[in-house]
């Protein structure tokens, strides 16, 4: 488990935190502009130094104000991917990737190194010099070099905000592979919905220099008391595994944990039994008090109503609804809300009209 | 009406006397700077005439003549300087006069180091000895002269300090980096007296007179106030200033 | 075609070549350091040091050379000092002529590495510390490495503004050959004796030899702000 308790007078609020993150697996920073995000990585990093502070990363004591500890943060087992790719402008590549390796304790292996240049997909760039590299090229390198460090914590800036989208696109995979293979946790500052959507499986959200809330990814994203069901791009995330696979109409299907549900959608064919997550954008669900027939929708699900609350705009609704285990959020207008006499406890079937799947 | 009127042309004449009288630039040895600023304020009382002086080291002042500079007068720290002045045609032939003839001292900023200077030279009890640069500096040359007289001119050669100028030289003894030094009576003399340290005035027979020759430049040949000036040096109240600074006139 | 160069002058060159080396190493041996707590540190005291290092900007040097000669002698600081250390007093020494020379040098060294630094920025001395480096191993292998440029500068600067000096070592020097007797003083001592001629093969020379330095240094310049002519 990653353990952190910081107080830190900041120029404009406090930042006051008591948090406790999974010890793998991808925790995403997220908040307003200024809420103290960066400065929480940083601090973690000790490239600050919060007044009081107890940090802790799979029993490993980085600082403890308490106790006069504290660990300059070339002593912490940590890496850093700073917003702007920032290498080396002296060494080539391969130096650059050497840099941190080198300086590791327990740096990785080769074979670990082997395998995450191929992960990040440079190994034709070891011997090129930084300044011929797309800026894609260079966030990815930086990776990698904080990676053969072999940290216990990886923290993420922004690692993809100063791209372009096409350069994002191009390095989303990469990071889903990371997520996917590595063993490590990773703290991640977005201010991108589709990132956190993608990537995160954690989610901590932070509102001036407070913890706003903490917990699972797909609990946290319908939560009508946050702001991110009420954001425009609303959406929540699923998880599943695959079950079957329909090679004439090119479609997926796939089975909700913990219950017998089943969702398609096109897509070409993964191994059954994959593990997968979906993401519904809230405006893509309609509900209906019957099973409707003759419709073109593909999925069609019974749901329990949990919660209805008003819609940032004066004309909608979010509602929220179990499906299973699993929560979905719906933004329908006040309107259909009052005509169909919706209510909590209501049952319903939801009508999904595009699922987004990241494997 | 008439009477006030009278009164004020008659002011009006007294006021512009002044204007009527001239105007001497001079250049000057910066060795003579002190004795050189008194003369010039006795004789502005005296002729009504200004002085504007520049002081400078003898081959500066010469580079700046033979450039042009719009110096009237010059009196310099030698007697080659102003001879040569008039062999290149820069000053007035005939115009040059002794106006101050220096003395050498053995100097020490410390109160009991000297008591008989050709004795501590002969001993050689000290590791730095500072002269004026013999090549430019008057000072030096005589400096070089004494030192050959009392046969150390070997001896003392590794302990020679050179300062560029007499007042340069005067610096290094003062600040205590070298213990002693040749530099002019008149830098540490006043009406006979040694101002501070110790010293010794070094006899005459031992070196050359050091001449201070002073010429009339082409500049001022037609300044009435540059003829008045060069006649003033050679006169009584200026002797009384010279000798008061520690200068044979 | 001989050149009207006696042994005095080719001893003040020799001389001059060494002091200005010598000086050039010091300062950046000493002036790297400082340039790199000038760019970081957040202590009052940096505004006057800052301002105490760029004094030999604006100050006549006949200023330094007088200060430095009552600090060097018998009752002077330094000179107190290196008295108690049982080396004497150090006007009229080569060594003096390095001290007078690294503080008079001094800025056009100090500036430029300082400079460097600060553009530089703190990013990719975080980024090595999180990569495990300390502030020593940061410094060596980040902040002097990504300042070569600056240093380059530094060093060719305080170089020839060395060749040129002049009133510092004419107030401490003494003018003793093969000692302390620079170019620069030659070149006065032809021009108070009135040797022109012997003057201007001197003054050209450090003349042309300033004016190719500079013109070195300012193709280097355009060459590495160049992108990609780095490598």
């Amino acid at each position: 488990m990653i353990h952190i308790r910081l107080k830190q007078q900041l120029a404009a609020f406090t930042l006051d935190l008591d948090l406790t993150l999974p010890a793998r697996g991808i925790s995403a920073i997220v908040g307003p502009s200024g809420s103290g995000k960066t400065t929480l990585l940083r601090c973690i990093a000790g490239l600050e130094r919060a007044e009081q502070a107890f940090i802790e990363v799979n029993g490993h004591c980085w600082q403890d104000s308490q106790r006069g500890l504290w660990l300059a943060p070339h002593k912490r087992a940590l890496g850093y991917v700073f917003q702007e790719a920032s290498l080396f402008d002296h060494l080539n590549v391969q130096a650059n990737l050497n840099y941190g390796r080198h300086r590791s304790a327990e740096p990785a292996s080769d074979q670990q190194a082997t395998q995450i240049i191929e992960l990040l997909g440079i190994a034709q760039l070891l011997q090129r010099s930084t300044s011929g590299l797309s800026g894609g090229e260079r966030q990815r390198v930086g990776i990698a070099r904080a990676l053969l460090a072999n940290p216990r914590l990886l923290l993420l800036d922004e690692p993809l905000t100063a791209l372009d989208p096409q350069r994002k696109a191009d390095i989303l995979p990469y990071l889903e592979r990371l997520h996917a293979e590595l063993d490590m946790p990773l703290l991640y500052v977005s201010h991108s919905p589709d990132e956190v959507a993608r990537l995160a499986d954690h989610l901590v959200l932070l509102d001036n220099g407070t913890l706003r809330a903490s917990g699972p990814l797909q609990t946290l994203l319908p939560r009508l008391d946050l702001p991110m069901a009420h954001s425009d791009d609303a959406r929540s995330v699923l998880h599943g595994q695959v079950s079957a696979c329909d090679d004439r109409y090119q479609l997926l299907e796939l089975t909700l944990d913990g219950s017998p549900l089943q969702l398609r959608l096109p897509h070409s064919a993964l191994p059954l039994g994959q593990r997968v997550r979906v993401a519904v954008q809230a405006r893509d669900v309609s509900l209906a008090l019957e099973k409707p027939q003759h419709s073109s929708v593909l999925n069609q699900l019974p749901a329990h109503i949990e919660a209805i609350e008003p819609g940032s705009h004066p004309a909608q609704a979010l509602v929220r609804l179990a499906l299973g285990d699993n929560v979905l959020l719906a933004r329908l207008t006040r309107y259909s809300v009052d005509q169909l006499q919706l209510q909590p406890g209501l049952p319903v079937w939801v009508q999904i009209k595009a699922v987004a799947l990241f494997d | 009406m008439r009477l006030p009127l009278l009164f004020a042309t008659a002011c009006c004449i007294s006021i512009s006397h002044p204007a009527l009288a001239g105007e001497v630039q001079v250049a000057v040895a910066a060795n003579f700077t002190a004795p050189m600023q008194d003369i010039a304020k006795a004789f502005e009382q005296d002729t009504g005439h200004r002085v504007i002086a520049a002081f400078g080291s003898t081959g500066q002042l010469y580079a700046q003549i033979s450039h042009g500079a719009p110096f009237e007068v010059f009196l310099a720290a030698d007697d080659t300087t102003p001879a040569r002045a008039e062999s290149d045609g820069l000053a007035v032939s005939g115009s040059r006069f002794t106006y101050a003839t220096g003395a050498l001292a053995l100097w020490s900023a410390d109160a009991g180091l000297i008591s008989d200077g050709a004795q501590l030279l002969r001993s050689g009890n000290f590791e730095h000895l500072a002269i004026a640069n013999p090549k430019t500096a008057p000072y030096g040359l005589a400096a070089t002269q004494v030192m050959q007289q009392l046969g150390l001119t070997q001896a003392l050669a590794p302990k020679l300090v050179e300062g560029q100028s007499i007042g340069q030289t005067y610096q290094f003894v003062a600040s205590g980096n070298a213990e002693v030094g040749f530099v002019a009576l008149s830098q540490v003399s006043r009406d006979g007296e040694i101002t501070s340290g110790s010293a010794w005035q070094v006899p005459a027979a031992l070196y050359q007179p050091i001449r201070q020759d002073a010429v009339l430049l082409n500049t001022g040949a037609d300044n009435d106030a540059a003829a008045a000036l060069l006649d003033y040096l050679k006169g009584e109240q200026a002797a009384a200033v010279i000798s008061r600074y520690g200068y044979g006139h | 075609m001989s050149l009207p160069l006696d042994s005095a002058d080719l001893a003040a060159i020799w001389l001059t070549l060494k002091l200005a080396s010598l000086t050039t190493l010091v300062l950046l041996l000493i002036g790297t350091p400082l340039a790199w707590w000038l760019a970081h540190t957040r202590s009052r005291l940096k505004g006057p040091i800052s301002a105490l290092v760029a004094l030999p900007l604006v100050l006549p040097p006949t200023v330094l050379g007088f200060y430095l000669l009552v600090a060097l002698g018998p009752h002077g600081p330094i000179g107190a000092l290196t008295q108690q250390l049982g080396l004497g007093t150090l006007a009229f020494s080569f060594s003096g002529l390095v001290i007078g020379s690294v503080c008079y040098s001094m800025p056009f060294v100090v500036q430029p590495i300082q400079n460097a630094f600060e553009s530089i920025g703190k990013r990719p001395l975080e980024v090595a510390a999180t990569l495990g480096a300390s502030p020593l191993d940061r410094f060596f292998t980040v902040a002097l490495p990504l300042a070569r440029p600056g240093i380059i500068t530094a060093s060719v600067l305080g170089f020839a503004h060395t060749l040129g000096e002049f009133g510092v070592v004419l107030m401490i020097g003494g003018n003793i050959p093969e000692r302390t007797r620079v170019v620069s003083v030659q070149i006065f001592n032809h021009v108070e004796a009135m040797d022109y001629a012997s003057a201007h093969w001197l003054a050209g020379g450090v003349l042309i030899c300033s004016f190719v330095i500079l013109l070195l240094l300012n193709r280097r310049g355009r060459l590495t702000v160049m992108p990609g002519a780095r490598r």
